[in-house]
């Protein structure tokens, strides 16, 4: 397998890590909570997904618009009913919450759908398109365009609209946010809607590459990697992080006779140790921070 | 009410702080010292499995509810802990010195993973040590030679004068003993000057460092001293199960230590012990649970995750300081009857982004 | 050369200087106020002297030792204790608790010993405890010894602090709005307690403050910070009837 081709199966694979990482970030710039069960929303996503297009039979698009806007709104009630009566104490706190959350969802999950694997047509499932030699499937490709589009609609949101401009002073200062009229709880409500309705958006269309069970929960997990990586507070480092880590595991599988054996499973987060301990702003950390002792 | 007249600074130092606690503590450990004559084999085993909990309960007690330094990767020093016994133990080292050499095997890697990850803080310490423990447990699988990898590894049974490990009361004794031992090294720790410099780090990183408290120093001794207890909790884990696999030491368990602490309640010892029984007896209330649920829910895999999940987010929201919190506002409820007021324990909220230092 | 000496010292934040190129000077057993109005870089003074934030240029130097060249656990080891603007106190803890806290630097024991509660632990413990008993007894805390912090009055946690910071057996003593927050009947004890510790416990004390007619009775001397540069220094009549300072603080 060529090299440029193990790169676009790793991007691919990194679209998804970007996306659930974009989801982390944008909920930690904004309250400072690292919700530690964006992988089992992802979950979610993939299941109810599996619903509306497998077991309902609604065309593609619709189901996964359905699927966006479901996982969506269950972000906003999961921010106003759960997560906002933590919200000022120890991080241990938060943690401890969104873990026990994702077990609840995982639990949830298995006790609703069953522990079988499913999986659901897609328009892009085994067909592949051929460039130059390079076979690319249209599954990677569907991840690669998606996660693009994503971009550039979320990038616009928040440069353009009203709404967004709120969620990003929100962001930068509360309390000032706060002063100047802006709704804060409801914008936090909404920025849970959002990063859950992104994870929803990776779980769908990861679905044809995975199949869908409990297990892809573990994706939050690696996409942490990416979101330190990406410096946990730029919504492109989020995305750029993501690949690296991609990109990374698609290497390390290749190249495994070569390095030692399982380096595959745990290169994220060898990479996420390393970064942490030499490199903790990452990447593309946005805060120039006060130089400390 | 009880009021305690001081008379001597000792009494601020001593362990026990009046005789109504030395007789009730006494009265506890004589029962624990009696049980195994009149309870069966398997309640005798399961207790030894709570016991064992409540040791790795303390170690991680010290470095989250003391130290305020969540560790989400803790089975990884069980599994140190483990192997090291299990494979000096088949080496033919004799039981006393194998299991103090995996404590002092996993204090060691403890401090040495402690040093360069402690730098962080919050939740990047949080993601940090759960990418720890999934590195731990795949060196567990690969690294064959000295874990038996996949294919696992047999526990060999000590004796003790004749009498084998695996005699139920035997080990239920050697638990007891490890954890007694355990508990009065924590006390004691928590009662000098390190104990203080943990908590002055959990309250209060910059005020700690401006009264000559080395952060990072005194951040991974409490890391290395937890991996020590943990350690010592895996060593008699091992006994325990018998047969060691990598997959015992995954995250499930890293997150049920931390369950065990959150609902016995932070920041107390006591919180250790309430904590091992619930989560010791967690299995058991379930399979209970199963046979009331209708069975297409009883059945279900799903369930257990699913309990335990919630018990963490119920304890978190309405019960931060768990079964020993709770139990301190009902002996202070019937204590200060009528005059109890809710406000006593109540916590003030506080904005994210401070502007503190 | 003075006793505490802060030369040069700029600290600038990306492109905002919030100190540039302040000096002063401090006299062995005086109390040294520091004035200004907010932003003007007091609290970043303290904690560049407290090892917080490293400066840009300039140096620190007190008792002939360099400041800079500790670490910020160290401070307190050369006999430099302060407090803080906004508590940074231990909150779960008792009273008793923290003040032992202040003791810190004289632990000798390693952790093996302590987790074996040895005689010379329990011997230092003791030790340690009636120095803590002195302070407790100077600043009147006798009553909320065995109290965790969380449940304290405002004025009482402040004294705390002051009483933390005391309990290290510091030469000099940095305190950062000691009075801000306090009723009048606690900022009068404050004063004679400043002064006390000045002159019964020898300590050299310097610190930030807004109150200025507290600040014109306690202060031997004075200095005024504005944007980060010195304004003026000197005796309280002086600083009183400076131009520039007024200016500053009425904002013409």
């Amino acid at each position: 397998m060529s090299l440029i081709q193990l790169l676009i199966d790793g991007i691919a694979s990194g679209c998804i890590y970007g996306l659930v990482a974009l989801g982390f970030v944008l909920i930690y710039k904004a309250t400072e909570t690292i919700n530690f069960a964006q992988g089992d929303i992802l979950m979610l996503g993939a299941f109810v997904a599996f619903s509306l297009i497998g077991v309902f039979e609604l065309p593609y698009i619709l189901g996964f618009l359905l699927t966006v806007l479901i996982i969506g709104s269950f972000g906003f009630a999961l921010d106003t009913v759960v997560i906002r009566q933590v919200i000022g104490q120890p991080p241990f706190a938060t943690v401890m919450l969104t873990i026990g959350l994702g077990f609840v969802f995982r639990g949830f999950a298995s006790i609703f759908w069953g522990t079988d694997i499913y999986s659901f047509a897609t328009p892009f499932s085994g067909k592949i398109t051929e460039f130059n030699g390079l076979i690319i499937s249209y599954v990677n490709l569907s991840i690669i365009i998606g996660t693009m589009v994503l971009m550039t609609g979320l990038y616009l949101f928040f440069t353009l609209s009203k709404i967004g401009v709120a969620m990003r002073a929100s962001s930068e200062n509360q309390l000032a946010a706060y002063y100047m009229g802006i709704p804060v709880k409801l914008i936090f409500s909404l920025i849970w809607a959002i990063s859950a309705g992104v994870a929803a958006v990776a779980g769908v269309l990861l679905a044809p590459i995975t199949l869908v069970d409990t297990s892809i929960s573990l994706i939050g997990l690696k996409a942490f990697a990416a979101a330190v990586l990406g410096g946990f507070g730029s919504i492109p480092g989020a995305i750029v992080g993501g690949i690296i880590i991609g990109v990374v595991e698609q290497l390390c599988g290749t190249y495994e006779n070569y390095l030692f054996e399982g380096i595959r499973e745990i290169s994220a987060y060898l990479v996420l140790l390393l970064v942490l301990i030499i490199y903790p702003r990452g990447l593309f950390s946005d805060k120039a921070e006060v130089k400390k002792v | 009410m009880r009021f305690i007249f001081k008379t001597n600074y000792d009494q601020d130092i001593n362990i026990v702080r009046h005789n109504g606690d030395r007789i009730s503590y006494g009265l506890l450990v004589a029962a624990m010292i009696i049980i195994p004559f009149f309870i069966d084999d398997f309640y005798l085993g399961e207790l030894s499995y709570v016991f064992i909990l409540a040791i790795a309960g303390i170690g991680l007690m010290i470095l989250s509810g003391y130290t305020g330094l969540a560790s989400l990767g803790h089975a990884a020093f069980l599994g140190v802990g483990a192997y090291t016994h299990a494979f000096l133990l088949t080496n033919g080292i004799p039981f006393y010195y194998s299991i103090i050499i995996a404590v002092v095997v996993s204090f060691f890697v403890g401090a040495a993973i402690g040093f360069p990850i402690l730098r962080l803080t919050g939740m990047y310490l949080a993601i940090a040590t759960l990418a720890f423990g999934f590195i731990a447990e795949h060196i567990f699988i690969r690294w064959e030679h000295f874990t038996g990898g996949n294919r696992g590894m047999v526990v060999p049974t000590p004796e003790f004068g004749g009498i084998s490990f695996y005699d139920s009361a035997t080990f239920y004794y050697v638990c007891l003993i490890s954890l007694i031992a355990s508990m009065f090294a924590a006390i004691n720790i928590l009662r000098s000057p390190t104990g203080r410099a943990f908590v002055a780090i959990r309250d209060s990183e910059i005020a700690a460092q401006s009264l000559g408290v080395n952060i990072a120093r005194y951040k991974a001794l409490s890391f290395a001293i937890s991996a020590g207890f943990t350690g010592l909790a895996g060593a008699l884990l091992a006994h325990y199960i018998g047969y060691l696999a990598p997959d015992i030491f995954n995250i499930f368990f890293s997150l049920t230590l931390l369950l065990l602490i959150v609902v016995g309640g932070m920041g107390s010892l006591h919180g250790t012990i309430y904590g091992a029984i619930f989560v010791g007896s967690l299995p058991q209330m379930i399979a209970i649970g199963r046979d009331y649920l209708p069975s297409s829910i009883g059945s279900q895999p799903g369930l257990e995750p699913l309990l335990f999940g919630l018990i963490l987010v119920l304890f978190i929201l309405y019960e931060p300081l768990g079964i020993y919190g709770r139990w301190l506002k009902i002996k202070l409820f019937f204590e200060m009857f009528p005059t109890y007021k809710k406000q006593t324990f109540k916590k003030q909220k506080t904005f994210t982004k401070s502007d503190r230092v | 050369m003075g006793y505490f000496d802060v030369n040069n010292i700029t600290v600038a934040f990306g492109g905002v200087r919030a100190l540039n190129d302040v000096s002063f000077s401090v006299n062995q057993n005086e109390i040294f106020t520091i004035i200004g109005p907010n932003g003007a870089g007091k609290s970043t003074l303290f904690n560049v002297i407290s090892r917080i934030y490293q400066p840009n240029n300039g140096n620190v130097v007190f008792d002939g030792k360099n400041v800079l060249n500790l670490k910020a656990h160290q401070i307190s080891q050369v006999g430099i204790a302060r407090t803080f603007q906004n508590l940074e106190l231990f909150e779960n803890a008792t009273v008793l608790q923290n003040l032992l806290l202040g003791r810190h630097i004289y632990k000798k024991s390693s952790f093996l010993s302590d987790m074996f509660f040895l005689n010379h632990v329990k011997k230092s413990e003791r030790e340690q405890r009636l120095k803590v008993e002195e302070i407790i007894d100077f600043l009147d805390l006798q009553h909320y010894r065995d109290t965790p912090i969380h449940g304290l009055p405002y004025g009482v946690r402040k004294n705390v602090e002051l009483a933390r910071a005391l309990s290290t057996d510091p030469k000099l003593l940095l305190l950062d709005e000691p009075s801000s927050g306090l009723t009048n009947e606690e900022t009068i004890d404050l004063g004679f307690w400043i002064k006390d510790i000045k002159n019964l416990l020898n300590i050299t004390v310097v610190m930030i403050e807004h109150d200025m007619s507290f600040v014109n009775k306690v202060s031997d001397r004075i200095l005024a910070l504005n944007y980060g540069q010195v304004l003026a220094e000197g005796l309280p009549e002086e600083i009183q009837s400076n131009a520039e300072v007024k200016k500053a603080y009425m904002g013409e």
